[in-house]
């Protein structure tokens, strides 16, 4: 268990500083200065600016400089919005996301497990095929068709829900939520029946029923084992799908969000506020991946390498 | 051995209702895709001003969008964007991952070390973040859109590859051929690969609608394919902008677009069942 | 299946709870709480410092200078000055400043605005927006790095309650000009607690440290999200103010505007979509609203690049617009064709240009330049990218090409790289657009004067510079007008630039909010505002 850890800890650093590496080259390589204005910048101011970014420096300098910025923390000031920091906004759109994907996981966990155990427990029969056909819907009609239509109908229509925002009226956080989690639910489906049919057909299942173990504790104590562990290894590599569809849902629903900053910064060419994100989910997914392998490993001793 | 299992694959594939389904789909649409320059009833940037956005008639049968251009037309024309992004990078995800795969599992040792830990760092890097970036700096441009989909698409089948590589390669009937000193390159070519092909299918066909899935994410947000060009996601976002009044510049786009993805996944969910029984349904 | 029970129940309840919720805008005739959809979010809310519309509708409510515009658009009301004298050459102002005070309790001095003036104009702050003081003595000298002595501009404090502003010329849209956010007053002591008179970006505008003497005080920022700003109790004109709160709330999506607004959470939308606006038309008539506005949509030429260094082409091209066509069928929101560059305005100013749609006489100004059908050479249309400007340019290309067999290439590009690379002259023809910062000519003429920043287009032409600088020095509005006109017919004839159209403001508004006129400049002061 430590020697995993450790090694996956020993490969983030590389992992970290090729990210900060080609992201800096590439966009210091950028078309499109972060000073161009509707009316031309005058000279001594653009000297400036240049200067208070460091942007008059030569290149290696200003990756050395930046470098050793971000190991206290500092990854520069925002061009966008001057007199904030990165770190700043950074600290301003982390919850909201964090908070969105939190919700939606919950979601599709919920309504993931419970259709996947049920297609699990009585297979090829109507409690199957319906829930895991409605969880297909969550792969098939993408958040881009979804949000809109749930904005319309529950939104708009109904006018059960707000249509936009997060925590600024109640109930604004159902929607964006629905949309982001429902594609996960399926996936979840899909890996909990997998998973507990392939225990469920095992010879041990099989024996506890004839020792007279109840149905309940088969289920939950057994074969739910057997599910979860596909599910918790897929929520690694499913954060980089979340955080694609963050920033779909986020600009969607208008949530002031990570994702939403990342595409504003990236439009408005804020270099430091790009560099800056990118390092930041870079690192964010290396973290979930090594938590959730570590939990599966928790889980199934079996992968422990 | 092998024209065995195929044959065994193929009739389980076809027998799956769903994937049946899937494919008759796929192909119709992949077909109608390469004849659309010969079939398209207009041109696909032809404005007509003065109809504006029309319901669907006998003269445009899926009706116009808010330039009186024909929907039918740009869907056609759509399509032959998605697809091609979709099969073109999962074609160069799946070159660049199956030969990296292969050589790392099938060499072991330190090679194999260092051609996974490039792969360990390389996975660090958010996909949409890499993706967006390039867009950024170097345009819109469609082909340098699919090589960057395609450049962060090959890790996991390298990684998929080079497992099954390695536990192939420690079964006896490669241990054999290396002992009677069967070319490495001939090892490769005639005994591994077709043997990984299995998963390698099954995976590239979910990679695909990952792919399309992406670009209609790109194309959402602004950041992927533009006009007069059209995609399916470029479509569905003019769609869902006026959704409202003219329901058939989201509908019809969106049913094409959510089949497809269906079809995909579901072709992928046969080929695996057909491929590999231990996981299908009892 | 307990567990299934379980959520059922649980989804019942979020669900039924839902329904009882009451939209905000239904909720402000109680509470008064005002909710703007505002554009995209601000960069920041320093007046100095910023240039965009979001911004000035928010400082509007924040900070009031010397004088206020007119929610009907007519002359400027009385502000921080209670009233002024102007000489009898009307180069001298003398504006007498009323009691007021800023937020944390400091009476509003003639020195303050003499030292937002000196801040404004200190090259190192990098204002934007500096020329809107050139007309004052020295400033401009100031500005340019000429002379470093503030003392020598024509501005001083006579006293704390009296302002003397001296003019390099007599200016008679001068007092007009001095509503724009621009020239506002700043709270000095703020300003120098979080930094230096120039400091880039100066902590001082957030909330809990921001002092401004406006109808309102800033509440809270939350980024990308909503800004709220309170009702001011010390502002001078309290009793006028009827509205508790105002949230901006920064929307950069047309469509989720919409929405917004039709569920009841918004009480003015920024725009309306384009496909709504017939629509609209017909179901919410009492909520759309459809004014001109102080501004025009039109495309430069880059005069270094052959062939369109010669007049009779770009003339060429302006004829083959039907820009009627462009304004009901690809804009569709009331817009009006334009007929000059600057767009005409109620006060009397109405060009005697015109630019007409005739391809006869085009395809004839080509073959005079020299070419026959087709044979131009292929050109770039650079915007940057926008649905709006998409339909319009792909519009463009179409009655191009069938007029004069032109080709042109559409290339779109986000908002800073299009800057880029028009203000490195990386273009042929782009398109641009232009509103008004105050309601008079010299707003838009000045921008084409040779090597003016805005120009763009490398078009110089010394008859018309000097048709400027007559004007500036005219005595009456009559012989001051007779001037521009000269300089928008030259503009016109050699066309280094093509009107398309004069903007219209369009949005739509709850009805309980009474107080909010159109007007050319789109400028609705909060105080005149409520709901009912």
């Amino acid at each position: 268990m430590l020697s995993l850890i450790l090694r996956r800890i020993g490969i983030a650093i590389p992992v970290l500083l090729t990210v900060i590496t080609l992201t800096f080259l590439m966009v210091h390589s950028a078309p499109g200065g972060p000073f161009d204005e509707e009316k031309a910048v005058s000279p001594e101011v653009l000297i400036k600016l240049n200067e208070k970014y460091n942007l008059d420096q030569p290149l290696i300098n200003q990756y050395f400089d930046y470098l050793s910025g971000i190991l206290v923390g500092d990854f520069g000031p925002s061009f966008r919005y001057p007199g904030r920091s990165v770190t700043e906004l950074i600290s301003i759109g982390l919850p909201v996301t964090f908070e969105l994907a939190l919700y939606s996981i919950l979601f599709a966990l919920a309504i993931g497990l419970i259709a996947g155990i049920l297609g699990a427990l009585k297979p090829n029969t109507p409690l199957d095929y319906i829930p895991m056909s409605t969880a297909m819907i969550g792969i098939c009609i993408p958040s881009i068709i979804l949000g809109p239509s749930l904005i319309l109908i529950f939104g708009l229509w109904l006018e059960w829900v707000p249509v936009s925002g997060w925590g600024y009226m109640p109930g604004d956080k159902i929607l964006p939520t629905i949309t982001l989690g429902t594609a996960y639910a399926a996936y979840c489906a899909r890996l909990t029946r997998g998973g507990m049919l392939e225990i469920l057909n095992q010879d041990f299942i099989r024996t506890a029923r004839a020792k007279g173990l109840s149905e309940f504790r088969v289920v939950v104590v057994h074969a739910l084992r057997g599910g979860l562990t596909p599910v918790i290894a897929f929520l690694g590599p499913a954060m980089a799908g979340l955080l694609a569809g963050s920033f779909v849902v986020e600009t969607i629903f208008g949530i002031p969000g990570l994702g939403r900053f990342y595409v504003e910064a990236a439009f408005n060419r804020d270099y430091t506020m790009i560099l800056g994100s990118s390092i930041f989910f870079s690192f964010l997914i290396i973290f979930f991946n090594l938590i959730s392998d570590l939990i599966a490993a928790a889980l199934n001793p079996k992968l422990r390498d | 051995m092998n024209s065995n299992l195929w044959r065994d694959a193929l009739l389980r594939l076809v027998s799956n209702k769903l994937s049946l389904f899937g494919s008759i789909y796929i192909l119709i649409i992949i077909f109608l895709a390469l004849i659309t320059p010969f079939i398209a009833p207009y041109d696909y940037a032809y404005q007509n001003l003065e109809l504006g956005p029309s319901p669907p008639s006998p003269e445009h049968w899926l009706g116009t969008d808010t330039l009186g251009r024909d929907l039918l037309t740009r869907m056609m024309y759509g399509s032959r964007v998605s697809l091609m992004v979709g099969f073109l990078a999962t074609i160069v995800a799946l070159t660049i991952g199956v030969t990296w795969g292969t050589v790392a599992g099938f060499a072991g040792g330190k090679t194999d070390t260092i051609m996974m830990r490039i792969v360990d760092v390389l996975y660090g890097i958010p996909f949409i973040i890499f993706v967006i970036l390039l867009m950024v700096i170097f345009g819109r441009n469609l082909i340098l859109l699919f090589m960057a989909i395609g450049a962060v698409e090959w890790l996991t089948m390298a990684r998929i590859v080079r497992s099954q590589v390695m536990s192939l390669s420690k079964q006896e009937f490669i241990l054999a051929a290396e002992a009677m000193g069967v070319s490495k390159a001939s090892i490769i070519y005639k005994h591994l690969i077709p043997n990984t092909i299995g998963p390698v299918i099954v995976y590239a066909t979910l990679t695909v609608p990952q792919i399309m899935l992406l670009e209609a994410f790109l194309s959402f947000l602004g950041l992927g394919v533009q006009a007069p060009l059209s995609s399916w996601g470029l479509l569905i976002r003019d769609g869902a902008v006026s959704m409202e009044e003219y329901w058939w510049l989201l509908i019809f786009p969106s049913l094409a677009f959510s089949l497809t993805l269906f079809s995909l996944n579901f072709i992928g969910d046969g080929l695996r069942d057909a491929l590999d029984p231990r996981t299908a349904d009892s | 299946m307990r567990l299934k029970l379980f959520l059922v129940i649980f989804l019942a309840s979020i669900i039924s709870s839902c329904g009882e919720n009451t939209p905000p805008v239904e909720e402000s005739i109680e509470s008064k709480i005002l909710y703007l959809g505002n554009g995209t979010e601000p960069k920041d809310l320093d007046p100095h410092t910023v240039t965009g519309v979001p911004e000035s509708k928010i400082l509007m409510a924040l900070i009031e200078g010397l004088v206020i515009r007119h929610p009907e658009g007519k002359d400027p009301l009385p502000g921080m000055a209670k009233q002024w004298q102007i000489s009898s050459d009307g180069k001298e102002y003398t504006f007498f400043l009323r009691d007021a005070y800023w937020s944390n309790g400091d009476p509003v001095t003639a020195q303050d605005f003499v030292y937002a003036w000196n801040r404004m104009l200190l090259p190192s702050l990098g204002s934007q927006y500096p020329d809107m003081l050139y007309d004052i003595v020295n400033a401009e000298e100031f500005n340019k790095g000429l002379i470093t002595d503030f003392s020598l501009v024509g501005v001083k404090a006579l006293d704390s309650k009296t302002l003397k502003v001296n003019l390099k010329n007599p200016a008679p849209y001068f007092v007009e000009l001095l509503a724009h956010y621009t020239t506002r007053p700043v709270h000095k002591p703020t300003i120098e607690k979080f930094g230096e008179i120039d400091s880039l970006g100066n902590q001082w505008t957030r909330p809990g440290n921001f002092v401004g003497n406006g109808p309102f005080t800033l509440e809270e920022w939350k980024l990308n999200q909503v800004i709220k700003v309170k009702k001011n109790p010390t502002y001078w004109d309290a009793d006028r103010v009827k509205l508790n709160e105002i949230h901006f709330l920064p929307i950069d999506n047309v469509s989720r505007e919409d929405f917004m607004f039709r569920s009841g959470q918004l009480h003015v939308t920024s725009s309306i979509p384009t496909e709504k606006i017939e629509v609209y038309k017909k179901e919410y008539p009492q909520n759309i609203s459809i004014s001109p506005y102080y501004g025009t949509y039109y495309y430069r030429f880059n005069l270094n690049k052959k062939p369109l260094d010669n007049k009779l082409i770009r003339k060429a091209l302006s004829l083959s617009i039907d820009r009627e066509k462009i304004t009901d069928k690809v804009a569709k929101g009331g817009q009006i064709p334009s007929f000059s560059f600057t767009p005409p305005d109620p006060n009397g100013y109405f060009p005697p240009t015109k630019l007409e749609f005739n391809p006869a006489k085009a395809k004839e100004l080509l073959k005079q330049a020299g070419y026959t059908e087709g044979e131009l050479p292929t050109f770039e249309l650079l915007y940057n990218t926008s649905e709006g400007h998409q339909k319009i340019a792909e519009a463009m290309q179409q009655m191009w090409k069938e007029t004069l067999g032109v080709n042109i290439v559409l290339t779109n590009t986000d908002w800073k790289v299009y800057l880029s690379r028009e203000n490195n002259g990386d273009f042929e023809i782009s398109r641009a657009g232009w509103i008004g910062d105050y309601q008079d000519p010299k707003t838009f003429l000045d921008m084409m004067v040779s090597g003016r920043g805005n120009n763009k287009t490398g078009w110089s032409n010394p008859e018309y510079d000097a048709l400027l600088v007559k004007a500036s020095q005219a005595t009456s509005q009559a012989q001051r007008y007779a001037y521009l006109y000269e300089a928008e017919k030259i503009l016109i004839d050699e066309l280094p630039i093509i009107p398309i159209y004069t903007y219209t403001r369009i949005y739509m508004k709850h009805e309980s909010v009474k107080g909010w006129e159109p007007n050319l400049l789109d400028s609705h002061a909060y105080q005149y505002i409520s709901i009912e």
